[in-house]
């Protein structure tokens, strides 16, 4: 019966899409529809063939729900590569602007594909990194099978259909100019759907859990999902044009504008980028380390710190603008606050090692996983000194502020997603080790050398920029013009996209390890993953 | 704006405080006496449980 409807429904997508494709009033939208139409009209043949077959109905509660995950960990490893040779690109191309390549202008040009860039990595890799991880850690802790069914391959694919769509909007010039939320209405729309399916699956496990208490890494993933679902609906309030476009009008404007999307785009840092990822911290961490989380308490006190003070810390992202100063001092003030919670999670992730330090030599994941919570610490320091306002009058709209994110983005998301996919690669597909540990270690040294390279350069820059613009001469003129600064920074730029070739031949080595692990790796024998009690 | 002024007063006595509060009772929750055995018991989730869901009977014994 539920077949039938899912094919008047998905009938009516395909309808709705071909007429979308006639009355299209750009490309990007005709491209869209095309897309949908292909993906419902396969939906619709694939489901067609299904209907009226005899059900098998097993009973799998007594198993956990893997697939997803499986999908979720190669998703994460393929669109990180992608992401990183996006950035790779568009590096290359602030250093060489020939790469602007005339035939491609309008599509491949640094405006279009920095959006790209950063969506790939944050949204595509990232985003798959904690929608794979949380379905593997909520199920864990919680020991339970998710809730839902294949609700949580709906949550999968229907995310990658949001991915497929903000690129192919970005190339083709949809894009509502607002920074890490450049999708337009329909994409927004689609997205909270999605999200809304995601948050009632995780949900719905923590409710069924056999586990007392909830564990603290499901608190970080939850507030996490629920933060960005209200960030994400209030920062895309807008009008569309016309049902058969791709452009919208945005509800607010000027300096409230602005604001939510500081409001957002601060707390996409501090709430996708940070919470999300502390959940897989105070999971993988523990499991790498096989010992528990050095305080316990101390990861109550985090959760509670980080998601009270985080929310506000946005306005640091707008001083010297029309925001009334004592907003943009609120968010100074809280983004220097933030420093303590942050150092308190950092201390009990490198803590949790302690009387197990011996690990970091013979480990390469572990210290995979170490140098990311450092890289935390490091980026978490910067941040809240960047955000002092007589600091961001010389950091501000510099290198800088690219350096910053970085370290945070490669250094802690990056490294702590490499160590997760390392870690579950074998546990998922059931191998009984990695399929090499020494190319585990060459990722690691790649990327780090390459961080250090990226970091390294864009301090460089970024403050001989600032203080370039602001040098004044005895009569009070500006000494350079901007074309000078942009032609002191070439050497930095070159090294920065020397950084990023190191990084992406690290992951790039890493997709052939994990590679290898499923194809090569010995099988874990049966009678190893009969269930071991703990204690 | 009447309204504005209203939540900007709001938000900055009684709420703040509501919400300072709040962190401050979580503090003082997390050093209950007897906290460190129930918190030592929930740290070690990650140990159990690795290969599949506890079973039907053992339903609320962790």
């Amino acid at each position: 019966m539920s077949n039938y409807i899912k094919l008047i429904a998905l009938g009516l997508v395909a309808l709705f899409s071909m007429m979308a494709i006639n009355y299209a009033r750009d490309v990007a939208y005709m491209v869209h529809a095309i897309i949908i139409l292909l993906v419902s009209g396969g939906l619709f043949i694939w489901t067609l063939r299904k209907t009226d077959e005899p059900v098998t109905s097993v009973d799998l509660s007594g198993e956990y729900m893997d697939g997803v995950v499986r999908a979720g960990v190669i998703a994460t490893a393929l669109w990180g590569v992608v992401g990183f040779l996006a950035g790779v690109f568009i590096a290359f191309q602030l250093a060489f602007p020939e790469l602007n390549f005339e035939w491609a202008q309008g599509y491949a040009n640094f405006g279009r594909l920095r959006p790209l860039h950063t969506s790939a990595v944050i949204f595509a890799f990232g985003g798959n990194a904690l929608i794979a991880t949380s379905f593997y850690v909520v199920q864990r802790t919680s020991a339970a099978r998710l809730w839902g069914g294949n609700l949580a391959w709906f949550v999968f694919w229907g995310y990658q259909l949001f991915i497929v769509l903000a690129a192919t909007g970005y190339l083709l010039g949809a894009t509502q100019s607002k920074e890490y939320a450049e999708p337009e209405w329909y994409v927004d729309l689609w997205l909270t759907v999605v999200w809304v399916a995601y948050l009632a699956v995780f949900l719905g496990t923590i409710i069924r859990r056999k586990e007392p208490h909830i564990y603290v890494a499901n608190w970080f993933y939850l507030s996490f999902i629920v933060t960005v679902a209200m960030l994400h609906v209030v920062n895309n309030m807008s009008i569309p044009v016309s049902i058969w476009g791709s452009r919208s009008v945005q509800v607010m404007s000027g300096v409230q504008d602005a604001m939510t999307q500081w409001w957002y785009g601060h707390n996409a840092v501090g709430f996708f980028l940070t919470a999300g990822f502390l959940g897989m911290m105070y999971y993988f961490i523990p499991k790498q380390a096989e010992r528990p989380v050095f305080s316990y308490k101390l990861s109550i006190i985090h959760f509670w710190a980080l998601i009270f003070i985080y929310i506000w810390a946005g306005p640091h992202h707008l001083h010297y603008t029309a925001l009334p100063d004592w907003a943009s001092t609120l968010g100074m003030v809280f983004s220097v606050v933030l420093w303590m919670p942050s150092w308190g999670g950092m201390i009990n992730g490198l803590m949790t090692l302690s009387g197990a330090w011996d690990k970091l030599r013979t480990d390469p994941i572990i210290r995979m996983m170490v140098i990311s919570v450092g890289f935390y610490g490091m980026s978490t320091f910067e941040g809240p000194m960047m955000s002092i306002r007589a600091v961001n009058s010389l950091s501000h709209y510099t290198d800088w502020t690219i350096g910053h994110v970085h370290s945070g983005a490669l250094g802690w998301n990056g490294m702590i997603t490499f160590g997760a996919l390392y870690f579950l690669t074998p546990v998922l597909w059931k191998r009984e080790r990695l399929y090499s540990l020494s190319l585990v270690s060459w990722h690691f040294w790649l990327a780090t050398i390459g961080i250090v390279l990226y970091a390294a350069s864009m301090w460089v820059t970024g403050i001989m920029e600032g203080l370039m613009w602001r040098e004044v001469d005895a009569n009070g003129f500006l000494v350079n013009s901007f074309a000078d600064t942009v032609a002191a920074k070439f050497p930095m730029y070159v090294v920065r996209g020397l950084g990023g070739v190191l990084f992406l031949a690290g992951a790039v080595i890493m997709v052939y390890n994990l590679w290898m692990t499923v194809r090569k790796a010995p099988a874990k024998e049966a009678s190893l993953s009969v269930a071991v009690p703990a204690e | 704006m009447e309204e504005y002024t209203f939540l900007r007063q709001f938000a900055d006595s009684w709420m703040l405080l509501a919400l300072f509060a709040f962190f401050i009772g979580v503090i003082i929750w997390v050093f209950r006496p007897g906290s460190k055995k129930k918190y030592d018991d929930t740290a070690n989730i990650p140990f159990r449980h690795e290969d599949k869901p506890a079973d039907r009977e053992e339903d609320g014994k962790k």
